[in-house]
């Protein structure tokens, strides 16, 4: 290496450094991060509702029913309801960021995915196994981050259910399947 | 100079004056001035207490509806409200609250404009269904062709309670008979569950039955013999809550002072849901806003003239000491209630019903009174115990009809039979007096979907 590449190198190294002195340093989580610690309590959360309370009590014990109409009922609140449940608390406390449960495949028409970046984050998920979907969105003119888990079928209660359900669009569900998908909207400045 | 001065004079008195009355007219009793137009049925009564909605000189709309919710909130949560507020403000329904701002309720029931509220007594819009729901006939196509603004209109759906008109609950009653075989509503059992509402003096008070020789007033008050008499006879009596329970306020310096007259706060010390139900209703809603007590001439529904000057309070239609549970639920409406539905009621095989239990002649909780209608008795939490109450808030079951369909109709009559009777305007005015002559078609679309259908469902474990 010659003196002059030397004097080049260097020179666009201290270029770079003093490029990077200019710019805003960014404080803060980012919003993946912020959406993917948010999405692992939810999803543990979920999943310990789904396996150690519902299947165990409903499948294994077979002790209680759980049901779409659980005060009628007198019955368990369904997995997919607690996490909604949990959503429409979130929102009503003015939290910024908001969360929901949707599916390609939905009991309910109104939780199947509606904009663009829903209806290719779905289907990327379901099509990727394991894989998530980030991207970002502008909604009533407010600029959200928009990050879609897969949301997997955990236990037989899931699969049974949503394969029996008379408005299920689906029916061949088994456990391991994505079966929809938690979408996690944390809202950006513009 | 001269000319200017008297001018300047004029101008000030002119201003003055019309200043004062200004201010006189908004802190005084008649507000109509400030008014932009007439309110509606259920807010009319209030329409002199600004502040009740308008609780804010500074804000904007969510000074409204928090106002709202302060007021009807518990009875939307009560009815499982089908769309909450946090199914808008979920941004993925942001294009549809730009089509109908469904996060506050002032988009549909606007206030101020009487002259274009409908059936129910509010402002609705007709097809406001239609913006979210424009394409329902591709997963109902047995909805294919029905007009948006039949939706609720035609028995089938509410926007907020649908807690008897869900399908699921539909086919759960689809072959009941007119008549059920165990025609009964449920009991309330205050004496035996006081205890558990925490705040009841049972030391002061034990539940034990009493005579009008226990009665408890003051020396300095005189006792009345044929007050202490029906004292006597009341379940006030029989579960030991003697004169001063009502009668006596406590004062800031721990002692006591004789009340002639308690009003409902008095009653609240132990009737807690009651009176809650009662300030929250048509009866007292006017004493919950600080105004006069509400009187049969002010209503805006027929009432018998006699009747007018009546001030509506806990004891104008329990009376005072006799606490006649009987006279309550029927005479009391009575006295003062003047419409056809009203003076149908006697001729009504609800009427003949109650007067069988009134009279011995069936079971208790048999019959039916206005009150087992219009103030039902209901399950409801307390302190996290389930108790039952007369729900003495009209508002809860009344408009739209069907919000009675489970905690009135369906403790004596099938569904199906409900729904229809429920829609027949003719049969509500005689009072249910013949049978149904509409036909409501909800649960025929349950069952021709069920028949269509071929899949399980999910069972019992």
């Amino acid at each position: 290496m010659n003196f002059k590449t030397i004097s080049i190198v260097s020179m666009l190294g201290i270029a770079t450094v003093l490029a990077g002195c200019g710019e805003t340093k960014t404080s803060g989580i980012e919003p993946k991060s912020m959406a993917d610690a948010l999405h692992s309590v939810m999803e543990a959360d979920r999943t310990v509702y789904t396996k150690l309370i519902v299947n165990r009590l409903v499948k294994e014990e077979k002790v209680i029913k759980a049901s779409e109409h659980w005060k009628d009922d007198k019955a368990l609140v369904l997995p997919a309801q607690m996490f909604r449940y949990g959503a429409e608390r979130v929102s009503e406390k003015g939290s910024d960021f908001s969360y929901s449960l949707l599916s390609l495949w939905p009991v309910n028409k109104q939780n199947k995915p509606k904009t663009d970046v829903e209806k290719t984050g779905l289907k990327y998920i379901a099509d990727n196994p394991g894989k998530n979907y980030y991207s970002e969105e502008t909604l009533g003119e407010q600029k959200y981050y928009t990050a879609i888990y897969p949301d997997i079928a955990v236990a037989p209660a899931c699969t049974s259910c949503h394969n029996a359900h008379k408005d299920s669009p689906r029916t061949d569900f088994k456990i391991g399947d994505v079966m929809g998908g938690v979408v996690i909207r944390i809202p950006m400045k513009s | 100079m001269g000319n200017n001065s008297t001018k300047w004079i004029y101008w000030l008195v002119i201003s003055l004056l019309l200043t004062g009355y200004l201010v006189y007219r908004l802190y005084g009793d008649d507000k109509t001035l400030y008014s932009p137009g007439a309110m509606t049925h259920g807010h009319y009564q209030i329409e002199m207490s600004c502040a009740s909605c308008h609780t804010s000189s500074f804000g904007g709309g969510e000074v409204l509806q928090d106002a709202c919710m302060n007021c009807h909130g518990a009875e939307l949560k009560e009815a499982r409200d089908s769309h909450p507020k946090s199914k808008f403000t979920d941004p993925r329904n942001a294009s549809r609250v730009k089509k109908l701002d469904a996060r506050v309720c002032v988009t549909c029931h606007t206030e101020h404009k009487q002259e274009i509220a409908g059936e129910m007594g509010l402002t609705l819009p007709g097809d406001y269904c239609f913006k979210c729901h424009q394409d329902i006939a591709d997963d109902r196509p047995s909805h294919q062709g029905m007009e948006f603004n039949s939706c609720g209109t035609a028995g089938c759906h509410n926007y907020h309670d649908n807690t008897a008109l869900y399908e699921d609950f539909l086919e759960k009653h689809l072959n009941e008979p007119e008549y059920l075989t165990n025609a009964q509503v449920k009991q309330t059992s205050l004496a035996k569950d006081i205890a558990l509402l925490g705040n009841y003096p049972v030391d002061k008070y034990p539940l034990n039955k009493l005579t009008q020789y226990d009665a408890d007033p003051p020396l300095r008050v005189k006792k009345d013999p044929l007050i202490t008499e029906d004292w006597s006879m009341t379940a006030h009596a029989n579960a030991g809550v003697n004169c001063s329970a009502c009668h006596e306020q406590e004062q800031p310096d721990d002692k006591t002072k004789w009340i002639n007259k308690p009003t409902h706060e008095a009653c609240q010390a132990c009737h807690v849901p009651e009176v809650i139900g009662f300030l929250s209703g048509k009866h007292g809603m006017r004493l919950k806003e600080g105004l006069s007590a509400m009187t049969p001439a002010m209503a805006t529904q027929p009432m018998r003239p006699q009747a007018h000057d009546i001030e509506l309070s806990c004891t104008s239609c329990h009376s005072a000491h006799k606490f006649d549970t009987q006279h309550a639920a029927v005479e009391a409406c009575l006295t003062c209630h003047a419409d056809q539905h009203s003076k149908s009621y006697k001729d009504s095989p609800h009427f003949f019903a109650w007067h069988k239990e009134i009279t011995g002649q069936a079971e208790p909780d048999t019959g039916v009174s206005c009150a087992t209608c219009h103030l039902p008795r209901q399950l409801k939490k307390v302190h996290g115990h389930g108790l039952v109450f007369a729900e003495h808030n009209q508002n809860m079951n009344l408009r739209p009809n069907e919000k009675m369909l489970r905690s009135v109709c369906m403790n004596c009559h099938g569904l199906g039979f409900s729904l229809d009777a429920l829609a027949d305007k003719n049969l509500v005015n005689k009072n249910f007096n013949g049978m149904p002559s509409v036909h409501i078609e909800s649960i025929d679309l349950v069952k021709q979907r069920l028949e269509k259908s071929s899949k399980p469902k999910e069972g019992s474990p």
